[in-house]
C-alpha cells in the first residue's frame, strides 16, 4: 500500500496533538508503519498547530511534502483555508465549522474569511464540514470534539474499527473512555458524506 | 525520565551548570545524560571543550537538538560544528528508533574513548514519534571512582599533555568510524549516490528511492576511506544535509567532486518535496494560497496572563524596554509593543546598562522571568551594582518556566520530581548583590504596578521591581468569574482594547461595545482598572 498522509490543523487547546496521537496509534494497531511529527508554535494558548500523520507499509520522512497530504482534518475554519493548498489536487478536507478569531482579527486589522466551503470545493477539494462542539455536547463532553472528528476521519481512511477502539483504550483516562467512545461514534454517523 | 525513581533526574538553573552537574556524575561513575537545545549549548560550551581534554569515567552524553526553521527559537545555528570545535564525537539519529539506540551507543562510545560524546537532533526527530521496539534492560555498576589530578585538574601542564591524548583518541575514533555499523552504505542504483544523516536520510530515501545512500550516523569524526569508496563507486554524488554544508565542506575537502548547497537551501527545514526538486533538477511550485490575505495566528498573551499589565505600564510610560526570552516577550507586538530588544537567555539586563553608559536619554528598563533571571540574569545585575549603573530590571515572576510548558525551577519551590525544595528568596538575592531599591508588586494591580515602576525609574541607583503573579495556567484555582462589559455604560473608547487579551471581542455587528468572551476571561480585572467609565465589571 501507498503510504496516506493526513494533516491535522487546529489552534493550541482544541486537542489537535491528542488527536494526531490517537489516529498515529490506530494505524500502529493495523500493524503498519508509522511517522508523526508536530509543529506547536510558542504559545500554551492561542498559537497553531499542525500535526502531520503519516502510515504505510514503510514511512520514511515523518513531514509531509506539500501538495501530497491526501486528507487535511482542520479542527477551525480559517486554519483550514491556510493549509489546503498542501493538500494533493482533490484532496480531502474534514472541516470542523468553528471560527477562532486570531489577535490580528480581534486587533481589527485583519478580517476573518467570510467563505471557507465554498473556496475550498472550488478547488476541487472534497469538503466534510460539521459541527464537532455540537457532537462532543451531545456525546457528553465538551473536550471530545476532537475525537468527534476523528470518527468522521475514520469514515475517510482504511484502518480497521478494532484499531481505532485499541488507540481510544490506549491514550484515553478511564473514566473518560465511554464518553470519547461516543463521540467518535456521533462523528463516525456523521460524517457520512 | 522522572517515571524511574533508580535514575536521579533534576533541572539545572542552566545549560553550563546542568554540563558540570553530568560531569561531576561521570567523574562519580554514574552515566549521565544532559538534554538541551542548540542555544543551550552556547552556555554550556566551556565546560564541554575542556571536558574533552579530560575524558570521563561513567559514560557522558550530552543530547542537543537543534532547530532548522527556527520554529520556537532566535536563531538556527547548526551543532555539527561544536563537534568538530571541541573535538567530541557526535552521532545522529534520523528517527525515534535510532535515538534509542544511538543514546546507548553513546555511552558506550563514550566510555570506550573516555570521552563526552553529542547526540544531535533536530526539531523533526524531537517532535516526531516513530515504532520503537526495547531491548533488554541492562543494569550497569557505577564505576569506582579514581583519584587523578593530571587527567581532571586541567593547569596547563596537565592541558598539555591531555591535548595529546585527545589527539590520538581522535585518530582511534576516525579509524572506529570507518567500520561503525551506524555509518552504513545502503547499495541500490548507482548512478546516484547521496551523502546525508538525521533527518535528511529519511527525507532522501522519499525523495529518491533508488539512489544508493552512504547514511552517517556517526557525524564526527567523518569516516574518509568509506567516503571515498562510496564516492568512488556512484556516477553522480549528492549531499543532502539541513543547515550548513557541514558534510559537504569535509567531502570536498577529500578532492571529490560534490553538490549539496548549489541545489539545497542553508536556511529552513528540508522536505521530501524540496529534496526531489532539488536532485531532480525540476522547479518546485509553491502551493497556491487562496485569494485574499489571510490573517496570521501569532502566539499571543493568555487572558489572565500576569505580563499583559506590565507591557501595558511600560507602554505608557514611553520605556525603552531591553527584554529577555520567556513568554513576555510577546509584549514586543502589537497592541502592547512595548519590548526593543531580544537577544538571547539573560542579554537584556547587560544591555539595558550597556546603553546606560553609552549616554541612552529616556526611561529604560530589562524585563526578565524569574526562571531566565535565575538562568542567567543575576551576573548581569551585579554588573549593574558593580560599575555603577541605574538600570531598573522588572522580574517578573510568574512562578514557572511557563513557555516551554511550565517546568520548575529554583524559584518554585519544587523539583523536577514535584518534591518540595528550598524556594529562592528572589527578594534576598537581588538586595544580597548590593540592589537598595527592591519592590514587589502585584501584577494585577495596576495603579501599584505604576507606581512602583515610575518609582524605581525615577531612583538614581539601581533598582528591581518584583512584579508577582503566578502564571494564568499554573493558578487556575484563582481564577475570578468572568467579566461582562455594562453597553449602557461603554462609550467604546477602545481603550480594554490596547490590552491585547484575546478574551476582549470586538463589537459584534449593529453593537457598539466590545464584549467579554466568557470561555476565556479568568476574572483578572486588568480591564476593568482601565476603563474610564467603570464599565467592566
Amino acid at each position: 500500500m501507498t503510504t496516506t498522509n493526513v494533516l491535522l490543523a487546529g489552534v493550541g487547546g482544541q486537542g489537535t496533538v491528542l488527536a494526531g496521537e490517537l489516529l498515529s496509534r490506530a494505524a500502529l494497531a493495523d500493524g503498519l508503519d508509522v511517522k508523526k511529527s508536530e509543529i506547536h508554535g510558542m504559545s500554551q494558548r492561542g498559537g497553531s498547530v499542525v500535526s502531520h500523520v503519516r502510515f504505510g507499509r514503510e514511512v520514511f520522512s515523518p513531514v509531509i511534502a506539500v501538495g501530497e497530504a491526501d486528507l487535511l482534518l482542520s479542527f477551525e475554519r480559517l486554519e483550514a483555508l491556510r493549509y489546503a493548498p498542501l493538500l494533493r489536487p482533490a484532496g480531502m478536507v474534514v472541516l470542523n465549522r468553528q471560527s477562532i478569531l486570531p489577535a490580528p482579527v480581534l486587533a481589527g486589522v485583519a478580517t476573518y474569511p467570510e467563505e471557507v466551503e465554498e473556496p475550498l470545493r472550488g478547488r476541487g477539494l472534497k469538503v466534510i464540514a460539521v459541527d464537532a462542539l455540537e457532537l462532543a455536547r451531545v456525546a457528553g463532553h465538551p473536550l471530545t470534539a476532537n475525537v468527534a472528528l476523528l470518527g468522521v476521519v475514520s469514515r475517510y481512511l482504511s484502518l480497521t474499527e478494532s484499531a481505532w477502539s485499541e488507540a481510544l483504550e490506549a491514550q484515553i483516562k478511564p473514566a473518560l473512555l465511554e464518553v470519547n467512545r461516543r463521540a467518535f461514534q456521533l462523528g463516525r454517523e456523521a460524517g457520512l458524506d | 525520565m522522572v517515571q524511574w525513581s533508580e535514575v536521579h533526574s533534576q533541572w539545572s538553573p542552566n545549560e553550563k551548570v546542568a554540563l558540570e552537574v553530568g560531569l561531576g556524575a561521570s567523574l562519580g561513575g554514574a552515566r549521565a545524560l544532559v538534554t538541551m537545545k542548540h542555544v543551550g549549548l552556547n552556555v554550556a560550551a566551556d565546560p564541554l571543550f575542556t571536558s574533552a581534554y579530560s575524558g570521563i569515567n561513567g559514560g557522558l552524553v550530552v543530547l542537543v537538538a537543534d532547530d532548522p526553521g527556527m520554529h520556537s527559537s532566535q536563531d538556527e545555528q547548526d551543532s555539527r560544528h561544536y563537534a568538530r570545535a571541541a573535538k567530541a564525537p557526535m552521532l545522529e539519529p534520523s528517527d525515534s528508533a535510532e535515538a534509542l539506540q544511538m543514546a546507548v551507543l553513546g555511552f558506550e562510545l563514550s566510555e570506550r574513548f573516555d570521552t563526552p560524546l553529542l547526540l544531535r537532533s533536530t526539531t523533526r526527530v524531537s517532535h516526531a514519534k516513530s515504532p520503537v521496539t526495547f531491548g533488554e534492560r541492562v543494569e550497569i555498576p557505577l564505576k569506582p571512582y579514581v583519584t587523578d589530578p593530571t587527567k581532571y585538574v586541567m593547569v596547563p601542564a596537565h592541558a598539555r599533555e591531555r591535548r595529546k591524548v585527545l589527539e590520538r583518541r581522535l585518530a582511534e575514533m576516525r579509524e572506529y568510524a570507518e567500520t561503525a555499523p551506524v555509518n552504513r552504505t545502503e547499495w541500490r542504483d548507482t548512478r546516484v549516490g547521496i551523502i546525508t544523516a538525521g533527518v535528511s536520510y529519511q527525507y532522501a530515501r522519499e525523495a529518491v528511492p533508488d539512489a544508493s545512500v552512504l547514511k552517517l550516523g556517526l557525524v564526527f569524526p567523518l569516516p574518509e576511506r568509506l567516503i571515498r569508496e562510496f564516492a568512488g563507486k556512484v556516477d553522480r554524488l549528492y549531499i543532502v544535509e539541513e543547515l550548513d554544508p557541514y558534510l559537504e565542506e569535509h567531502v570536498r575537502a577529500l578532492g571529490i567532486e560534490v553538490e549539496g548547497k548549489s541545489l539545497l537551501p542553508v536556511y529552513g527545514e528540508l522536505d521530501p518535496g524540496i529534496v526531489a526538486a532539488a536532485l531532480g533538477g525540476e522547479e518546485r511550485l509553491a502551493p497556491a494560497p487562496f485569494a485574499g490575505p489571510l490573517p496570521g495566528r501569532p502566539p499571543v498573551m493568555c487572558p489572565g496572563c500576569p505580563h499583559r499589565a506590565v507591557f501595558y505600564t511600560l507602554r505608557e510610560l514611553g520605556a525603552t524596554v531591553f527584554g529577555d526570552i520567556g513568554c513576555y516577550t510577546l509584549g514586543f507586538s502589537a497592541p502592547l509593543s512595548a519590548m526593543h530588544s531580544q537577544l538571547c537567555m539573560g542579554a537584556g539586563i547587560g544591555m539595558a546598562l550597556g546603553a546606560e553608559k553609552a549616554g541612552h536619554q529616556g526611561p529604560k528598563v530589562a524585563v526578565i522571568g524569574d526562571s531566565t533571571f535565575v538562568h542567567s540574569g543575576i551576573t548581569g545585575l551585579i554588573d549593574v551594582v558593580y560599575n555603577q549603573g541605574n538600570t531598573t530590571v522588572l522580574i517578573l515572576d510568574n512562578s514557572t518556566t511557563a513557555m516551554t510548558g511550565r517546568q520548575e525551577h529554583p524559584a518554585t519551590g519544587r523539583t523536577l520530581t514535584g518534591t518540595p525544595t528550598h524556594v529562592l528568596d528572589l527578594e534576598g538575592l537581588v538586595r544580597a548583590v548590593g540592589v537598595e531599591d527592591v519592590r514587589v508588586v502585584d501584577a494585577y494591580e495596576m495603579d501599584a504596578l505604576d507606581s512602583a515602576i515610575r518609582a524605581a525609574v525615577g531612583h538614581p541607583k539601581p533598582s528591581v521591581v518584583i512584579v508577582r503573579r503566578a502564571c494564568a495556567l499554573v493558578d487556575r484555582k484563582s481564577w475570578k468569574p468572568a467579566l461582562t462589559v455594562d453597553p449602557d455604560a461603554c462609550l467604546a473608547c477602545g481603550a480594554c482594547g490596547t490590552l491585547g487579551c484575546p478574551g476582549i471581542l470586538p463589537a459584534a455587528e449593529g453593537e457598539q461595545a466590545p464584549s467579554i468572551d466568557p470561555t476565556l476571561c479568568t476574572g483578572c480585572r486588568e480591564c476593568a482598572q482601565i476603563c474610564p467609565f467603570d464599565a467592566i465589571g
